[in-house]
């Protein structure tokens, strides 16, 4: 399913004292079934750009385009349910919106919400369950017995019970562990595999760029300033510097070893593509 | 949905009644609210409205904002004028059905009602939009001190007042963001019946309920390991001081409440 934004401006609360610029002409394409990230620092219009994806926010002025549906100014709400169902949004701690008394019956909530029968939505739950990797006899207990890490995968499940076709992710690894950290991403990357899935990730977290994202959007004080692949938007490391972000950990590392007399034709980006320009250079064994 | 509310809503800004202090800014607040109940004839209710009219005007902010913000409450207002209208006997009686009836007293009670609800209302909000939650919480323990004579726990009070005051904001806001993960996974807070709607609440407010307990806990942690231990004989931070303007403003609403007092009679 692919995703346009065309001019879309954004006002908080107009014509009050709180007014306040979110998005000032933004304009985008996300081809469907791809992986693209949003970067930048806080406050810079990342969450806002997203909860136009599902029509949580309405744009002030300009289009948001998702498939074959239209989010303008005059959208009226009773439209946007079949909006939410195509557009599965995860919201940071999403493990903040649990709340009934087991856990198949929370995951099973949004697929009852969008009209599935409660036998259709017993497995999708059970189904949704299986894809996050959380064990049957958890589906029986209460949400808030289970620990961080796992209610989070329940929230997510939740998400992806009705069946989306875009999933919009806001720093779904936020508060994690490294290795829980790791292992959410793998299972995104799956889920958007074996599901076709179009994602689109908020994040602060550079590696997961360099490591799954076809393209990236840099958004800084409410403008789009650049959209590219993780390529095209690393290449400069001194803009990105300048733009308060940071370099993927292996680039990083590469920068490093060129002050020590390496050489790179291209800046890697992820360990493996670091490893593969590396082998060439280093001292051979025994010498 | 929210934001749209302003009663309780604070607006930093440097305007004259910002400034005042907040003893002096909730005596005559609640001052206002008593002698708003002296109101009879037209005449008096053209000087509250004025009065209140300028009060707005010293607060520096647009008179559209004060509108739209009592706006959502305009219905309770109108709802409580309408019961006043229908079930007040006396008077000439215009029109009734079982026990339901316009009388012209009833006319006269709903209209005072609702012309006095409205000063209240506007006087609240003018209140809250320009004095910050915690200058409100000072200015309580401040005007209840006295009451300590009779063991009354003033500085819990207080602190328990900057707390909850402290944590409207961020409720509001946690609210918020529940809301919009529930609408995404097809709740539809504002459409249906009121059965569907009540229902709609529920997984509202359970993660509501479960966040703000949390917190409250977190809070409670963090206040005990920075050795708190009852609020006895704390020194403060911030010091009260009762200016010139703070007295001029008291002279004002004593001078209203004497001119209301002759208007009442002429």
């Amino acid at each position: 399913m692919a995703i346009t934004f065309d001019h879309v401006n954004y006002m908080y609360q107009p014509n009050s004292p709180f007014e306040a610029v979110g998005l000032s002409d933004v304009s985008f394409t996300v081809p469907s079934e791809s992986f693209t990230a949003i970067i930048g620092h806080t406050g810079s219009g990342k969450s806002t750009l997203v909860q136009h994806l599902n029509g949580l926010l309405k744009p002030t002025s300009g289009t948001v385009t998702v498939d074959d549906f239209q989010l303008t100014a005059k959208t009226t709400n009773k439209h946007l349910k079949s909006l939410h169902q195509h557009v599965g949004m995860v919201f940071q701690f999403p493990e903040n919106q649990l709340f009934d008394q087991t856990v198949e019956r929370d995951i099973a909530f949004g697929p009852l919400n969008f009209g599935f029968t409660n036998e259709e939505a017993m497995s999708l739950a059970h189904q949704a369950a299986h894809d996050v990797g959380l064990p049957d006899e958890l589906l029986n207990r209460s949400p808030f017995e289970l620990s961080g890490g796992q209610m989070r995968r329940v929230a997510i499940a939740g998400v992806l019970a009705s069946q989306p076709s875009v999933l919009v992710l806001d720093e779904p690894t936020a508060g994690l562990d490294p290795r829980g950290r790791a292992e959410m991403m793998a299972m995104f990357a799956k889920l958007k595999a074996d599901q076709q899935l179009t994602v689109i990730l908020v994040t602060h977290q550079m590696d997961d760029v360099a490591d799954y994202a076809d393209q990236a959007l840099v958004m800084a004080h409410s403008n789009l300033i650049k959209a590219g692949t993780p390529a095209e938007i690393f290449a400069d490391p001194e803009w990105v510097k300048a733009q308060q972000l940071a370099l993927p950990t292996a680039a990083n590392f590469a920068q490093h070893l060129v002050t020590r007399g390496f050489e790179f034709d291209s800046l890697p980006l992820t360990a493996e593509q670091l490893a593969i320009q590396l082998r060439g250079q280093l001292p051979k064994e025994g010498r | 949905m929210l934001e749209q509310l302003t009663l309780g809503r604070y607006i930093p800004g440097h305007s004259w009644l910002h400034r005042l202090d907040p003893r002096a800014k909730l005596l005559l607040a609640c001052y206002f609210i008593v002698i708003a109940f002296l109101t009879t004839n037209w005449l008096t209710y053209v000087l509250m409205f004025a009065f209140i009219g300028g009060v707005i005007f010293l607060t520096g902010l647009s008179f559209s904002y004060f509108v739209r913000g009592i706006g959502p409450l305009i219905w309770l207002i109108v709802f409580t004028a309408i019961l006043q209208l229908l079930f007040t006997p006396g008077g000439h009686i215009y029109w009734h059905w079982g026990i339901l009836m316009i009388t012209s007293t009833g006319i006269q009670t709903s209209t005072a009602v609702f012309l006095r609800f409205l000063l209240i209302i506007t006087m609240a909000t003018v209140l809250t939009l320009t004095t910050a939650p915690l200058a409100i919480a000072d200015g309580v323990e401040a005007l209840l001190r006295p009451l300590r004579v009779i063991h009354f726990p003033v500085a819990q009070t207080a602190l328990m007042l900057s707390v909850a005051l402290r944590f409207v904001p961020t409720l509001l806001d946690e609210a918020q963001t529940i809301m919009n993960a529930q609408r995404a996974r097809g709740v539809e807070f504002n459409n249906g019946g009121l059965i569907k709607r009540l229902r709609a609440i529920v997984p509202l407010l359970i993660p509501l309920f479960v966040g703000a307990i949390g917190r409250a806990d977190d809070l409670a942690t963090a206040m005990e390991s920075r050795g708190y231990q009852g609020a006895t004989n704390r020194t403060r931070y911030r010091v009260l001081k009762w200016h010139n303007a703070d007295t001029i403003a008291v002279v004002v609403i004593l001078v209203l409440n004497v001119v209301l007092v002759v208007l009442r009679h002429m």
